[in-house]
């Protein structure tokens, strides 16, 4: 059913129509709406049955979903940022231990210095957990890689995490078709636990592995995630057949089939590409897209098939790996070893800075020409950048670099908007 | 693709104006995206919010750098934030006050727009008659429906409806048809003068 | 229900009395039907006293609900010498996940169990004192807070053990640890630090808080059926040496248990709803350096000369635990209370004074006098 609304609200709607048994949440901007909605719905016992556990910090959070989830309930729970580091050991330990948790990351920056806007630093920071991560494009993906995800998880018995973006997505209204519940139950059976906590069959989980046999199961999580590159292509071509659109996949293609030029990016943004996209290609650019929807399993040969025939790819990337450059375009280089193409990072977008389209066609334009860095940022302010650098190698002042830039600049008054 | 700039301050209820209009653009079977400038929100700080409008999938995500209309629902920004960045010859322009654009100060500013697509509504005492409250910002929408036609009253009303209920839908609706009014009169002056 | 002691004056223990009691009466281990959840095998230390009250704890626990137990159990001694994959000494559904989280993960499966209706099935956290009251606190409060339906047990052997003798919030003043020797100034562990995570549940006003040791191990079963009987957020925390980390012979374990509580510095008592109920006497109150000095781990007191000061300092911590928790008994003792230990004369244990049962009464107390 068409309906206007919050991301957050049709990704809570949806998550609830996935029958989660035990949701756990501890409240983060950008995610608060998502778990408040949810709450409402256990509270009138629109979500039954339904245990809602209110924790006192997101390691608590991941924590109970790990007990939930091993006792054989379908386990849920939600957050960003400092959230998920919070959590970090717990999610090596949900995905080592093979429990098929959804959690859904409102993907915001991480701090110091502390900022609540949208970047992928969070999710790109745990990309090595071993969870499976896929990331939303627009709310009505938002919404149905939930139902996908579970599938996906269960089937795997590994955790995923259902990336979109924060504030962006989480917060704006858009038009989506939500489904019914009647659907859901089709495309999404009950949870089926492989190894579950019951008297009438003890069994011991969360042994201590030693050098003998460890490299052996971590092998073992690696091949599930490879055997992930196949199911969740299967899962989305079935989502297709069943709900009558394209949501999740590997990755997605536009205009890229005879492009020179290739942008390649994750999320919310790729809204945005696609439009300068169609304003160069009206320019008679030979350009294109392609949009990565699970960075974890990384698909490496559909991007290596996506790509090959590009003469240049620039990576968009909202995170940066602080000491060497980009992290999306590391995996996609890896992609394409041994192909000779020009290829360009431009680190964009970092602590919830708007990526327009005045500023990426100038980008893209510059990459055409091959005037660009390997390593580009977008907008940023080189001025203030450089004269803290300059007073830096005068005056060793100790402190954080936002407080010392704010010196210069003074009291930094209210922007337009 | 429409689109609109909505400035206030926290607590006017400013997102929830960029949300309704959205809704009533759906109402009328087309796309529409509404999003906050996701300030640091604070009761009384000024406030952004988005609206895009169009028949077609709303790709863009970035803020609106150059709106076709701006809607202020609170006077007290106009010298002190730039409401009107980026804003064309043709664009809308509403602002909630009883006074006129000369009284704010704004005269000479005014003569580089088109006059009918510049108007003024006492959005807040409308409310403060209807709804027994000075929220303008469901008011708003009905006299921005009058402005510039991109939404009719009725899915305005029908937008309320769906965010509130009981009286406050009712005074919202009141107050907003009320400023529809207010606004279309204003024009057909200003059309004759 | 309270069980009875058998007084069995030669050997000073209670232990051998078990054959003369009713056979609803005795403890688990009689059984031979007992549901061992914690089976031979595993690779505790000669003389642990947490694979001791483990095994009883849970055993009871088994039995008082008709073997419907999950277990999650923290990092550390426990877990590291039960698992060592790919063998397992648990023959109850068990989980261990991370070093501080073993509350949560608790609430998680009791979450799980509500949901599929299945609260037949009890839920039991456990871990030692490192993973209960430092890393773990967070989670154990907030366990607490919601009134989960978990009974949580602290196995307390007063410093982090397995990973080398390292010092807890738990570890007691003057001890020596790892990382408090008694070098320089200070003898060990300094006074005026560490917590008490019975008293910090009593103030949560959960259901159930006990205290036990592995000298009484029929009180400590006890307790474990005793907080079966009831629903919600329960804790106990275990009094268990460690010969190893304390340098204590391993066949001293259970003396040194009965030792601290007759001493007074581990008060032995059981609380509902932030208010002691019960408290077991001292039977024969004994000087804390009779406790002290089978440890190596206090050793440096007792070199030349010794130190008496520290000693003395110890002494006046057990006197107040002996005052605030009413641990002596009284001359008019009343009735007894359930759980209520029995005194050598044969007399009924005394009830707590009114205005110490409080745990705000309790706290208050404890800024009287140099800790």
């Amino acid at each position: 059913m068409l309906r206007q609304t919050e991301g957050s609200q049709a990704v809570a709607r949806t998550v609830a129509m996935c029958r989660p048994e035990v949701i756990c949440a501890y409240p983060i901007s950008p995610q608060t709406h998502i778990v408040e909605t949810l709450s409402d719905l256990v509270r009138t016992g629109e979500l039954a049955p339904c245990e809602f556990i209110s924790v006192e910090s997101e390691f608590a959070a991941m924590s109970v979903a790990i007990g939930a989830s091993a006792t054989g309930a379908r386990a849920y729970t939600a957050t960003a940022s400092q959230g998920l580091l919070y959590m970090a050991e717990a999610l090596f330990n949900a995905a080592g231990l093979g429990l098929p948790i959804v959690m859904t990351v409102a993907n915001r920056a991480i701090g110091a210095p502390i900022n609540i806007w949208n970047d992928h630093s969070d999710t790109m920071s745990q990309r090595d957990s071993g969870w499976i991560q896929l990331y939303a494009e627009t709310n009505q993906e938002a919404l149905d890689l939930h139902p996908q995800a579970f599938k996906l998880a269960e089937a795997l018995s590994l955790p995923v995490m259902v990336c979109m973006d924060g504030f962006i997505l989480t917060h704006a209204y858009e038009r989506v078709d939500l489904p019914d519940q009647d659907q859901i139950d089709a495309f999404l059976p009950p949870y089926e636990p492989r190894q579950v906590l019951d008297p009438a069959e003890p069994v011991t989980i969360g042994a201590m592995v030693g050098p003998e046999a460890f490299s052996e199961v971590k092998y073992l999580a690696h091949a599930k995630q490879i055997q992930a590159l196949d199911l969740i292509p299967e899962i989305a071509a079935e989502f297709a057949g069943m709900f009558g659109r394209d949501s999740g996949g590997l990755l997605r293609a536009y205009r890229a089939d005879d492009a020179e030029t290739i942008v390649v990016a994750l999320g919310s943004v790729l809204g945005t590409i696609e439009d300068t996209v169609d304003e160069l290609r009206d320019q008679g650019v030979k350009i294109g897209a392609l949009a990565i929807k699970s960075f974890r399993p990384f698909p490496l040969e559909e991007v290596r098939a996506a790509l090959a025939h590009a003469e240049r790819v620039v990576v968009l990337e909202k995170a940066l790996a602080v000491g060497i450059g980009g992290i999306v375009s590391a995996n996609v280089r890896m992609a394409l070893s041994g192909i000779q193409l020009h290829g360009y990072t431009v680190i964009a977008g970092l602590g919830g800075r708007p990526i327009t389209t005045a500023s990426l066609h100038t980008l893209f334009k510059e990459a055409i020409a091959d005037e660009l860095q390997p390593l580009t940022f977008l907008d940023m302010n080189w001025e203030i950048v450089q004269r803290e650098l300059d007073r830096q190698r005068v005056d060793h002042r100790p402190g954080p670099h936002a407080e010392n830039i704010l010196r210069d600049i003074g009291i930094v008054a209210a922007r337009s908007h | 693709m429409f689109q609109v700039r909505i400035h206030g301050r926290g607590g006017q209820g400013v997102v929830t104006a960029a949300e309704m209009l959205s809704v009533a653009a759906f109402i009328e079977g087309r796309h529409a995206q509404a999003f906050p400038s996701f300030g640091s929100e604070r009761t009384g700080a000024p406030v952004v919010a988005f609206c895009r409008i169009d028949d077609k999938e709303i790709r863009a995500r970035e803020p609106i750098s150059e709106p076709d209309a701006v809607i202020v629902q609170d006077p007290t920004l106009l010298h002190q934030v730039n409401l009107f960045d980026g804003l064309g010859p043709d664009a809308y322009i509403l602002i909630n006050t009883e006074r006129t654009f000369q009284e704010l100060g704004m005269g000479d500013f005014v003569k580089q727009f088109r006059p009918e697509r510049l108007l003024t509504v006492p959005a807040t005492e409308l409310a403060r008659e209807h709804l027994g409250r000075p929220i303008p910002n469901a008011v708003l929408l009905g006299g921005f429906a009058a402005l510039s036609g991109l939404v009719s009253i009725d899915s305005v009303a029908q937008a309320i409806r769906e965010k509130f209920s009981g009286r406050l839908a009712d005074g919202n609706v009141a107050a907003a048809e009320a400023a529809f009014e207010f606004v279309r009169a204003e024009m057909q002056e200003v059309t004759h003068a | 229900m309270p069980y009875q002691q058998i007084k069995f004056y030669q050997a000073g223990s209670f232990v051998v009395g078990n054959r003369l009691l009713d056979p609803e009466e005795r403890s688990v281990q009689a059984k031979m039907d007992r549901s061992n959840s914690l089976t031979s095998g595993h690779r505790a230390c000669q003389g642990c006293g947490e694979a001791l009250g483990a095994r009883y704890a849970l055993d009871a626990a088994m039995r008082a609900t008709d073997n419907k137990v999950i277990a999650a159990n923290a990092t550390g001694c426990l877990e590291v010498f039960s698992t060592p994959f790919p063998e397992s000494s648990w023959q109850l559904p068990w989980i261990h996940s991370l070093f501080g989280n073993a509350p949560a993960v608790s609430t998680g499966i009791a979450a799980a169990l509500k949901v599929k209706g299945r609260t037949d099935i009890r839920v039991v956290g456990q871990g030692g004192d490192g993973g209960t009251v430092d890393i773990g606190f967070a989670c154990l409060s907030g366990m607490f807070e919601r009134n989960d339906d978990v009974l949580f047990i602290c196995y307390d052997n007063e410093a982090y053990m397995n990973t080398g003798v390292q010092r807890s919030g738990a570890t007691p003043p003057a001890a020596r640890t790892a990382t408090t020797k008694p070098v320089g100034k200070e003898p060990g562990n300094v006074f005026g630090q560490g917590k008490s995570a019975p008293l910090i549940a009593m103030a949560h006003e959960i259901p159930y808080v006990a205290t036990a040791t592995v000298s009484d191990l029929r009180d400590l079963e006890y307790k474990v059926e005793r907080a079966m009987e009831l629903r919600g957020a329960r804790y106990l925390h275990i009094f268990v040496p460690c010969p190893l980390g304390w340098g204590s012979a391993s066949n001293d374990t259970i003396r040194i248990a009965r030792l601290v509580k007759e001493t007074g510095l581990f008060p032995v008592f059981e609380a509902e709803h932030g208010e002691v109920v019960g408290v077991s006497k001292i039977r024969r109150q004994v000087p804390v350096e009779e406790y002290l000095r089978p440890q190596r781990r206090y050793a440096h007191l007792f070199k030349d000369p010794p130190r008496t000061d520290v000693i003395a300092h110890i002494q006046k911590r057990a006197d107040r635990n002996i005052r605030r928790f009413g641990l002596l008994p009284d001359e008019n003792d009343s009735a007894d209370l359930p759980g209520h230990a029995t005194d050598a004369a044969g007399g009924p244990g005394s009830p707590p004074h009114p205005d110490e049962t409080s745990a705000a009464a309790i706290l208050a107390e404890s800024h009287e006098g140099a800790t």
